[in-house]
């Protein structure tokens, strides 16, 4: 078998400063996730640095806010109680169908909300959640904010999702099942506030910004969805790939847009 | 790098490359069931149990087994063979290439899930392609040996 990567020195940190020191020793030195998408670079990394034994792969709930620790897998994501008893379980019905159960076994939410992958649906699902990210010394910062700045090495603890009665959607188009998303979509609601997310398009996950704001203050009629919808659709941009095109993304956006918002409507 | 693993209920003291996957491991200390498919996840054949977790070895670091409990078709042959009687039964084995995988996947959901759906047993069989079957054979044998039909 060719090998395209290669690992020099393998670490296993036992505090995150130890890990935060690591990661800064060389310019090359990577972090590991679960190491699904390891294999398909061609990267030299002097040190691997695992964080499995940080304990950072825990779900957590408060009075106020449930945490979902890096390290978590997709599969413990599918089939927490907590996750599935909170805003409508779209965070499980968002990574459910990616691939099977052994990669969702694999994949961790650090990894994956770190690397900003665009064909990501969790990262669209989290971003209608108003997430924020966690990190050892960037602090507290909203996904969407993450996701819109360039790569610093830090270290991504944990996501944050503040408790609030929030109705929420997901919705996604695949070519066959468990292939990645043409076009993926997330609406949540918390009472007149909506937001309206959309993911794979193939760019990384936005809001569509007027198209919510719009909602969130017109009738809630069959005619606002609609101008809604094709708002959402011409707001944001889209792009071409092997699994669709610019122009087929964009009437996707317009129906995925309009079930999720009839479904936290209902 | 050497690493300490219970591979099928025996310790196994294992020397493994930094960046070497588990299913290369597994093959070199003579676990010939697992084996390599696609190579990028998107197949099952390659699945084994990590702490009785259905896992694929194309894509887990074979350093990150340390302490770890694997498990593999081999050591899993009586539950094996009951569930080969019934796909042979239903004309469901053809090359038998994606078989250990898809067993080793079945036989973690038999433990999983009590009573499923028909939908829920595809979805959770989902990571395991077969290029030979067309899956009819194989469902029919998979709900005979769950006890849902």
């Amino acid at each position: 078998m060719i090998k395209l990567f290669q690992i020099k020195n393998y670490a296993i940190p036992n505090t995150i400063e130890e890990a935060y020191q690591l990661l800064n020793e060389k310019r090359a030195n990577t972090l590991l996730g679960g190491c699904g998408f390891l294999k398909m670079g061609k990267k030299t990394i002097p040190t691997a640095i695992d964080l499995s034994h940080l304990g950072l792969d825990k779900i957590k709930e408060d009075e106020n806010a449930i945490e979902i620790g890096a390290m978590t897998s997709f599969r413990a994501v599918e089939v927490s109680s907590i996750l599935n008893d909170h805003f409508d379980g779209i965070l499980p019905r968002a990574v459910k169908e990616i691939l099977g159960v052994q990669f969702r076994n694999v994949v961790t939410v650090g990894a994956t909300v770190y690397s900003r992958y665009g064909f990501s649906d969790f990262i669209t699902a989290l971003l209608a959640l108003d997430a924020y990210v966690i990190l050892y010394k960037g602090g507290k910062i909203p996904l969407a904010a993450f996701l819109a700045q360039g790569c610093q090495k830090d270290i991504l603890i944990k996501i944050v999702i503040l408790k609030k009665n929030t109705r929420a959607a997901f919705h996604a188009m695949r070519n066959s099942q468990g292939d990645y998303a043409i076009l993926n979509v997330a609406v949540s609601k918390e009472n007149n506030e909506f937001k309206i997310a959309v993911g794979a398009r193939p760019q990384r996950a936005m809001i569509a910004r007027e198209a919510s704001k719009l909602l969130g203050e017109g009738q809630l009629s069959e005619a606002m969805i609609e101008e809604v919808s094709i708002l959402a659709a011409k707001e944001l941009t889209f792009g071409s790939n092997m699994r669709g095109t610019k122009e087929y993304r964009q009437i996707l956006c317009k129906a995925l847009v309009k079930r999720g918002i009839k479904e936290v409507l209902s | 790098m050497k690493i300490n693993v219970t591979v099928n209920d025996e310790q196994l003291e294992m020397e493994v490359g930094y960046d070497e996957f588990l299913v290369e491991a597994l093959r070199r200390y003579g676990f010939n069931s697992v084996k390599r498919g696609c190579d990028t996840g998107c197949c099952g054949l390659c699945t084994i149990w990590i702490n009785d977790q259905p896992t694929l070895s194309c894509s887990s670091l074979a350093v990150r087994a340390n302490n770890q409990k694997i498990t593999t078709i081999e050591g899993l042959q009586e539950e094996a063979t009951d569930f080969a009687k019934v796909l042979v039964k239903e004309g469901a084995e053809q090359c038998g290439f994606c078989s250990p995988g898809f067993i080793m996947t079945i036989l973690a959901m038999k433990r999983e899930l009590k009573n499923p759906t028909e939908e829920e047993i595809i979805h959770y069989l989902t990571g395991n392609l077969c290029r030979c079957t067309g899956y009819l054979g194989q469902l029919r044998a998979v709900k005979k040996y769950m006890g849902v039909v």
